[in-house]
């Protein structure tokens, strides 16, 4: 007797699951990728989702490696990747500019350099330049902080700087945040980080004489910009449309200015 | 012929207990899938004794990091293993019940602490006081060698312990009775007679220090290069594996899976020693 009733509520129980879930006809999207764009990705979804309830979106980190793989897998409908040079494998996939995004190269407050050339960045990167005094500062070795392998961030400034064969003796951070954290911390570190990402505890150098504030970005003048892009599999259509069509829209390029990133266009 | 019940429950049972089996199988076999063709084609010695690490441009040595696993294990031992045997010594052999009955929760408290937390701890104060005092980034092996020594402590405490408390009380009375003194008998009797059980805590507490990820992640540095001092910031492998795994594709891919390998046979040898050396003193007690 005592199965026989258990067997019923077990079947009670799926058929209320199930009708819950059949309820409402939902498109469900993923959207995975950059770091960088991932905060910028959950509050727009989030106004979007609650403008459009029948829409559920799943934003995903990951990294831009991870974001094209996403899209060209399938498992995420909308890939996010901040590289200058999409990778021959994103050649199947349709990229759309959703933001551009500055690299800050960053020192600690206490440091007395204030700026840096192109040429001095590639350098000590490189380690060819390993004492701050061969910049103008003082006598102390530099410590250069950089993120993993497969950041879009770090493609991107090697890719924008050039000629980029990081040291290896090099400290690794595996995000924005630590690495602002290091830099920070330590006041002999120079290390880089999205524009979007600065605060007061570290301080940006202007490069090539240029500040890295948003006025210069956008006027073109600061050279460390990359696109970040949305990538989807053939043309975006229907909700997946929709959510990029709102990204571009004047609102949401409106909240992506206001949090720190630069607008498209 | 038992009951069918009592068949289906003992046949349930042992099935449960196998899928452990089995999910420990399938991971090795998964892994070596993945890495081993790659250590063969890349040839295991370009693999294992190059310390050129460029995925992008298809270099893949990892001497630099099994070096490095190698100095923050042992820099782990050097701060663990004496406290952590020092601490089983005094649970057992000197420290009242009442003493013992704060103390022995607590360390196993210790071990729930979870890894990133110790991380936390080590990048906000262990890093800037190295920093500051000695020089350096601070990230470094001597940061990593603390923070994981102080990790394995209650593994280390725990089965020296139980070694200590199992040799038996007649050993203590003897060597009391031949006149030598409490800090004597210890040393001379009790910690001989439970040694082959401290050399298992400490080789487990090894296996631990290996392959700890978080918390290395954090505080090591991450820079692949072969240390010259403990002050040197280095790359572990279980710290390449977790920072790489999520972007990477292809032969990288494969690549992390090799180190994988790497990994899996220095943890099974670490066990394989422990396991004999536990062994040894159950054949002998």
């Amino acid at each position: 007797m005592k199965f026989v009733t258990s067997v019923l509520l077990a079947g009670v129980a799926l058929v209320v699951m199930t009708s819950g879930c059949g309820r409402k006809a939902e498109t469900a999207f993923t959207v995975a990728g950059s770091t960088a764009f991932q905060p910028f990705a959950e509050k727009l979804a989030d106004q979007f989702m609650a403008s459009h309830p029948d829409v559920n979106i799943t934003v995903q980190g990951g990294g831009s490696s991870l974001g094209i793989q996403s899209a060209l897998s399938g498992t995420a409908q909308i890939g996010m990747a901040d590289l200058v040079i999409l990778p021959p494998e994103a050649s199947a996939l349709t990229p759309v500019v959703a933001a551009r995004d500055g690299i800050a190269i960053i020192v600690n407050p206490a440091n007395l350099i204030k700026t840096l050339t192109t040429e001095q960045i590639r350098a000590v990167f490189n380690g060819t330049t390993g004492n701050w005094k061969e910049l103008g500062g003082e006598d102390r070795p530099i410590r250069v902080v950089s993120r993993e392998t497969g950041s879009g961030t770090r493609s991107s400034f090697e890719q924008v700087v050039g000629g980029i064969s990081l040291l290896r003796e090099a400290l690794v951070q595996d995000s924005n945040g630590t690495i602002r954290e290091t830099v920070a911390n330590d006041r002999d570190s120079l290390g880089y980080l999205s524009h979007g990402l600065l605060n007061a505890k570290v301080s940006a150098v202007s490069v090539d004489g240029v500040a890295c504030t948003a006025d210069q970005i956008v006027a073109g003048q600061y050279k460390l910009v990359r696109p970040v892009y949305l990538l989807t599999k053939g043309a975006p259509a229907g909700a997946v449309k929709d959510f990029i069509d709102y990204i571009l829209s004047a609102e949401g390029q409106d909240m992506i200015k206001q949090d720190g990133l630069l607008p498209a266009k | 012929m038992k009951p069918v019940g009592e068949r289906v429950v003992e046949w349930t049972l042992k099935g449960l207990a196998f899928s452990a089996l089995a999910s420990l199988l399938l991971i090795a076999v998964f892994i070596f899938m993945e890495g081993a063709p790659f250590m063969v084609r890349l040839g295991v010695k370009d693999f294992l004794f190059s310390s050129d690490w460029r995925p992008q441009e298809g270099h893949y040595g990892i001497f630099a990091m099994i070096v490095a696993s190698v100095w923050v294990t042992l820099g782990a031992m050097l701060v663990g293993a004496p406290l952590g045997i020092a601490g089983a010594v005094f649970l057992n052999e000197f420290a009242p019940e009442s003493v013992r009955r704060v103390i022995k929760p607590m360390i196993e408290l210790l071990a729930g602490i979870p890894s990133v937390v110790y991380g936390f701890i080590g990048v906000m104060v262990v890093a800037p006081l190295i920093r500051e005092h000695l020089g350096g980034a601070g990230l470094s092996v001597l940061a990593a060698a603390l923070i994981l020594g102080v990790m394995i402590l209650p593994t280390v405490i725990s089965i020296s312990s139980d070694a200590i408390g199992s040799v038996p009380r007649s050993y203590r009375e003897g060597a009391l009775a031949l006149g030598a003194t409490r800090w004597q008998s210890v040393h001379m009797v009790v910690l001989k007679a439970a040694r082959s059980g401290i050399a298992a805590s400490v080789i487990l507490g090894m296996g631990r220090a290996v392959g700890e990820t978080m918390a290395v992640i954090m505080v090591a540095g991450n820079a692949v290069t072969i240390p010259h001092s403990p002050l040197d910031s280095v790359c572990t492998l279980t710290a390449k594996i977790a920072l790489e795994m999520g972007s990477a594709v292809g032969l990288h891919r494969q690549a992390l899976f090799a180190t994988g390998v790497v990994l899996f046979i220095g943890i099974m040898v670490l066990n394989g020693l422990a396991m004999a050396a536990m062994k040894k003193r159950s054949a002998r007690t």
